[in-house]
């Protein structure tokens, strides 16, 4: 099913059947309602124009609350253990400084130590939550982690084009997301 | 709904109307938020990302956020229309230029935007237009609550929401107002306000780019702490004890350059309301400039026959991807000056 939109690549455009390449769904009135047009036929609805804009620089920057503070120049202010490394999704703490970036929700335990300093410089010192916490929160960390290392599993099945190991673990993903 | 019909109005955040709106132009806050048991958008394959987007695409349409909503699938949007979505301060010009699969869900007031694979999974951002940190507040709670009750969210007890970046995790909350300070920037009094918010743990950026000088006297300010303190206490700290202290500098900005220059801000504020009547070319960083001069003068007085909405108006609509819609063709920069020009004397002339 999570493929359909993409693969939706392929969909014939709602007015004229060339292949479509713009997908849009709308909601009317409560109603979803999905369109698949051709650029021409968008661009006839005002939905889109073939273009080759220059890119304005201005007013971007409003838009995105980018961390203020994504240097990673912070981090390496600190000399850290360079043995940190997350077992689930393979990112180490030299790649998540050079980035700025984490790689999944388990790093935030696997670079501990080394997070933590710079957890409190960012953020006046504090390295405890104190705010709203979501029902979810039943959810323990135990599970979010098994999630975690079922969905890593299933990345390297899919490389290793097992796709009896593959199909096992989706299901033990879905059955794990319903629970 | 189309994208299409965005072009001829200004979002609500621009309407200008709000609390303060002299110097507050809008306020925006914002939760990172990360589905439970996925790797950060980093570490996805690109099926984890294709499952992503399809599946939080489907949650924020199912969820019934606003009575009416668009979902722009930016991956397959046109160039201009994904320039259109950032000149609308909708999604980051990231965001518009990434390349994996992506989207972003527009309410028809334009007061909500969910970007979908992002730097994190959801970035669900509120806008109002003038000072209503509160109230957009109290709307980006409800949005929240209403995802909660679909998808979890990666959470640690220790850590609050976990987010990809260090710098959004906890409470993932951004709170941030996008301010006009011409008179601070005129009397040479910027850098010293700058520099006592960042003493407040504040972070402050140019609306056009670090280091562009002539752009129209716009800041974005916001909060930097997002871990240790609780909702409701970065929204006060911010909205009682920070940005009223901005408002009160500009303002007494404002009235000392009217007591004791006079002569030359009416000098200043008249000119660039001259060349906005007159010029037969002008670019876009021109017009910010001078709609920025004139926009103070309403401000103050001096102009009386443009109004605040008008002015809000036209800085949107002199950007080169809504020129190019309302006008609908394809314009080069030269063809955009003229067009702009024409555009900015029709306008002026309809007051
Ligand atoms: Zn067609
Ligand atoms: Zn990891």
């Amino acid at each position: 099913m999570s493929d359909l939109y993409h693969e939706g690549m392929k969909l014939k455009c709602d007015k004229c059947g060339k292949s479509a390449t713009i997908h849009l769904t709308e909601i009317v009135g409560g109603q979803k309602i999905e369109k698949h047009l051709c650029e021409d036929c968008a661009s006839a609805e005002g939905i889109t124009v073939k273009s080759n804009v220059p890119i304005s620089q201005l007013l971007e920057d409003f838009i995105l609350q980018t961390s203020p503070s994504h240097s990673p120049e912070q981090a390496a202010q600190h000399a850290v253990p360079s043995d940190l490394k997350c077992d689930v999704c393979g990112m180490d703490f030299n790649e998540f400084r050079s980035k700025g970036l984490l790689g999944c929700p388990h790093d935030y335990e696997a670079f501990d130590r080394g997070l933590l300093p710079l957890l409190e410089r960012a953020h006046e010192g504090a390295t405890q939550h104190i705010g709203k916490v979501p029902h979810s929160a039943g959810d323990s960390q135990k599970k979010q982690n098994a999630l975690l290392r079922l969905r890593a599993e299933l990345k390297s099945a899919v490389s290793l084009e097992d796709y009896e190991r593959a199909a096992s673990l989706r299901d033990q993903i879905k059955e794990l997301e319903k629970s | 709904m189309k994208l299409s019909d965005l072009t001829h109005r200004a979002g609500e955040w621009l309407r200008g109307v709000g609390p303060m709106h002299d110097v507050v132009i809008s306020s925006r806050v914002r939760y990172a938020r990360n589905l439970a048991g996925m790797p950060f958008l980093s570490r996805c394959t690109g099926e984890q990302l294709r499952e992503l987007e399809t599946r939080l695409r489907d949650t924020v349409l199912d969820s019934r956020l606003a009575d009416e909503m668009l979902y722009v699938d930016v991956a397959a949007a046109g160039k201009l229309d994904r320039e259109l979505v950032v000149e609308r301060h909708l999604i980051s010009r990231q965001h518009a230029d990434g390349r994996h699969p992506r989207g972003v869900a527009i309410s028809g007031s334009e007061t909500m935007a969910v970007m979908v694979n992002e730097e994190d999974h959801l970035r669900i951002q509120v806008l109002r237009s003038g000072l209503q940190l509160s109230e957009a507040f109290e709307d980006l709670s409800r949005i929240d609550q209403l995802l909660e009750e679909r998808v979890s969210f990666a959470f640690h007890d220790r850590y609050g929401y976990l987010t990809a970046c260090p710098t959004n995790v906890g409470t993932g909350l951004r709170v941030s107002v996008m301010l006009h300070l011409p008179a601070l920037k005129l009397t040479g009094q910027i850098e010293k306000a700058f520099r006592a918010a960042k003493e407040l743990h504040l972070a402050i950026r140019g609306l056009y780019g670090e280091g562009t000088e002539a752009t129209g006297d716009f800041f974005q300010v916001s909060n930097q702490t997002t871990l240790g303190k609780s909702e409701p206490q970065i929204l006060e700290e911010f909205s009682t004890e920070m940005v009223p202290n901005f408002i009160d500098y500009e303002r007494k900005a404002r009235h000392a350059l009217l007591n004791r220059q006079a002569r030359a801000l009416e000098d200043r504020v008249y000119r660039a309301h001259a060349a906005l009547r007159s010029a037969r070319l002008i670019s876009s960083e021109e017009t910010m400039y001078m709609l920025s001069l004139v926009r103070l003068g309403a401000s103050l007085g001096l102009i009386k026959d443009i109004d605040v909405h008008t002015l809000n108006e036209l800085f949107l609509q002199t950007q080169p991807a809504h020129l190019q819609r309302l006008l609908n063709r394809e314009m080069d920069g030269q063809e955009r000056s003229a067009a702009r020009s024409d555009f900015i004397r029709r306008r002026l002339s309809q007051n």
